[in-house]
């Protein structure tokens, strides 16, 4: 599927939510089930450190697909972590230079990526289309 | 005696919308305050009728700008009771006033290897500009610690200060513990080894009665927006004999006597240290802010503040795996706390959804994180505009959030 495609039935999977407790509840048990990252890899130079929380990002780059592992200590964050790596772990580094985490501002969560330093979320978002240019340039100059 | 809440919650018309379809239950006050109509309406009218800028021009709108403005100075310096109106410098706030006072007393005073003392609960806008003057001037900052009930281990004090030690930072009122410090103590212990001291008054000035004579501190530094007034003014209270030592601060306009490329020459106080134009129209609703208070029993209102603290503190202490961190005899309503299990930044996402506002993550005050071994804390804190109804809402609502994790 691509990225696009799974976008879309993330919005899906949450228009079946009225309620914003059942939405976050949601949320939290998506979190909950996110594989924890492997503890070698929860270290200074992967953490995106947030005032509100903070994110671990590690990724593996092999054949020219770029594996992103990924976890947080506040579980709102960790379900969000969870569907951004749905969508951009195990791509091509062109596929998620060209795409946008639209589905958040779509399943009524924009505040989460807000432009503040404090969750850590966009900050991830960024660093993972900065590992995609730099893998982009690099397979490019092969 | 109570307030007159429902009165009093009609001036704060901001108090009365809902929030994810929820009645807003306005629990940050210690990050700001909301603005009674008192306060909007003189800044709108102000700015309908009689905008100029100020000691500029000479033309009606310029001087009557000029009379309200320096009119403003003179309710601070009531309000605080210094001495003269040259000691009461507007800034844009707490953070630029302490900078001030770092940069240019680090200049005056402050040589390598002396000392300056601040204590392990200061919010980082008494830290950091000190952390960045010692690093200036060579100078070693050493730091008066707390106990985990949030008391200042006032004992300690008089060992810390050497005769190295040039000037002491300290906040009134802690914005994570919510304590109140022994600040007149500690200015007697101080200047019985003749170190001056600087009082952070951010969380302070909105609920006690800020009396610098009194006191004898040598600065104090609060914000309009922590009191009830706008956003990007505040003051700073300083004794004339520090001021008077110590340079400018920032240059530029209002500041000067005269400017020639050979040699400029400073104006006096308090214009030394306003550089450029001030913020006329803040100041204005600062001292509408002022008046508003003085309106109030400050007696009741403070009661009344005591018994929110006193009823939250106790529901909260009845919920399992609840944590309140700072604990002192003498507290303003700011409650910090954890729920065992439960990450602050999804518990306040959730009383979000509920309408309720707190704080959460690091309050500004990382060394008070390292002090507890916790990364982030939630925060609530109270005014007198809050009710009971609200805090039994509040804690209804972390119950119910409870069972989501």
């Amino acid at each position: 599927m691509t990225i696009d495609e799974i976008q879309q039935e993330i919005v899906e999977e949450f228009s079946g939510f009225e309620d914003w407790m059942d939405k976050y509840a949601y949320l939290i048990e998506i979190g909950n089930e996110l594989t924890p990252i492997d503890p070698k890899y929860k270290i200074e130079s992967n953490l995106i450190r947030g005032c509100q929380s903070r994110v671990w990002l590690h990724q593996e780059f092999a054949g020219g697909i770029i594996v992103f592992e990924a976890e947080s200590d506040a579980l709102i964050v960790k379900g969000l972590v969870a569907l951004l790596l749905r969508i951009y772990s195990n791509r091509t580094p062109l596929e998620i230079l060209n795409s946008e985490p639209r589905f958040i501002d779509e399943i009524g969560l924009r505040q989460h990526l807000s432009p503040t330093r404090s969750n850590g979320l966009l900050a991830m978002v960024k660093q993972m289309k900065l590992y995609a240019l730099a893998y982009e340039k690099i397979s490019s100059k092969k | 005696m109570l307030p007159d809440i429902t009165k009093i919650r009609k001036d704060f018309p901001i108090l009365r919308q809902k929030v994810n379809g929820k009645p807003l239950v306005y629990f940050d006050n210690a990050a700001t305050t909301q603005r009674p109509l008192q306060v909007i309406d003189r800044v709108n009218d102000f700015s309908l009728k009689t905008n100029a800028n100020i000691h500029r021009a000479t033309h009606f709108m310029a001087n009557k700008t000029t009379e309200a403005f320096e009119e403003s100075r003179e309710i601070v310096r009531q309000f605080m009771n210094a001495d003269e109106v040259a000691e009461v410098i507007f800034t844009h706030g707490t953070t630029e006033s302490i900078n001030l006072v770092a940069y240019s007393f680090g200049v005056a005073f402050v040589r390598a290897g002396d000392e300056v003392i601040v204590s392990e609960m200061e919010h980082h806008a008494n830290l950091v500009p000190w952390q960045m003057m010692c690093e200036r001037q060579g100078a070693i900052l050493k730091v008066l610690p707390f106990n985990d009930n949030g008391e200042l281990c006032i004992e300690l004090l008089d060992d810390l200060i050497t005769d190295k030690t040039r000037i002491i930072a300290v906040a009134h009122v802690s914005n994570t513990l919510g304590t109140v410090n022994p600040i007149a103590e500690i200015i007697l212990k101080a200047h019985l080894q003749n170190v001056p001291v600087l009082i952070d008054g951010a969380q302070g000035a909105a609920h006690f009665n800020v009396d610098v004579h009194a006191l004898g501190c040598d600065f104090y530094a609060f914000s309009g927006h922590k009191i009830y007034g706008p956003t990007g003014i505040g003051v700073l209270y300083g004794k004339r004999k520090w001021l008077d030592q110590m340079p400018p601060f920032l240059g530029g306009g209002e500041m000067i006597d005269k400017v020639t490329f050979s040699g400029t020459t400073y104006n006096q106080l308090p214009y030394k240290f306003e550089a450029g134009t001030p913020d006329y129209v803040g100041a204005i609703g600062l001292a509408a802010a002022i008046q508003y208070l003085q309106g109030l029993d400050r007696q009741v209102i403070s009661s009344y503040e005591q018994d929110l603290l006193t009823v939250a503190t106790l529901k909260l202490k009845q919920i399992d795996g609840l944590r309140i961190y700072g604990e002192a005899p003498l507290k303003t309503g700011v409650i910090s706390f954890n729920i065992a299990g439960i990450h602050p930044f999804d518990l306040g996402t959730l009383l979000d959804q509920l309408g309720i506002a707190v704080r959460t993550g690091r309050l500004c005050a990382d060394p008070v994180m390292d002090h507890y071994g916790v990364e982030n804390m939630v925060r609530a804190s109270f005014s007198f505009y809050n009710t009971l109804d609200e805090i039994h809402a509040f804690y209804k609502a972390l119950i119910r959030l409870k069972t989501m994790f």
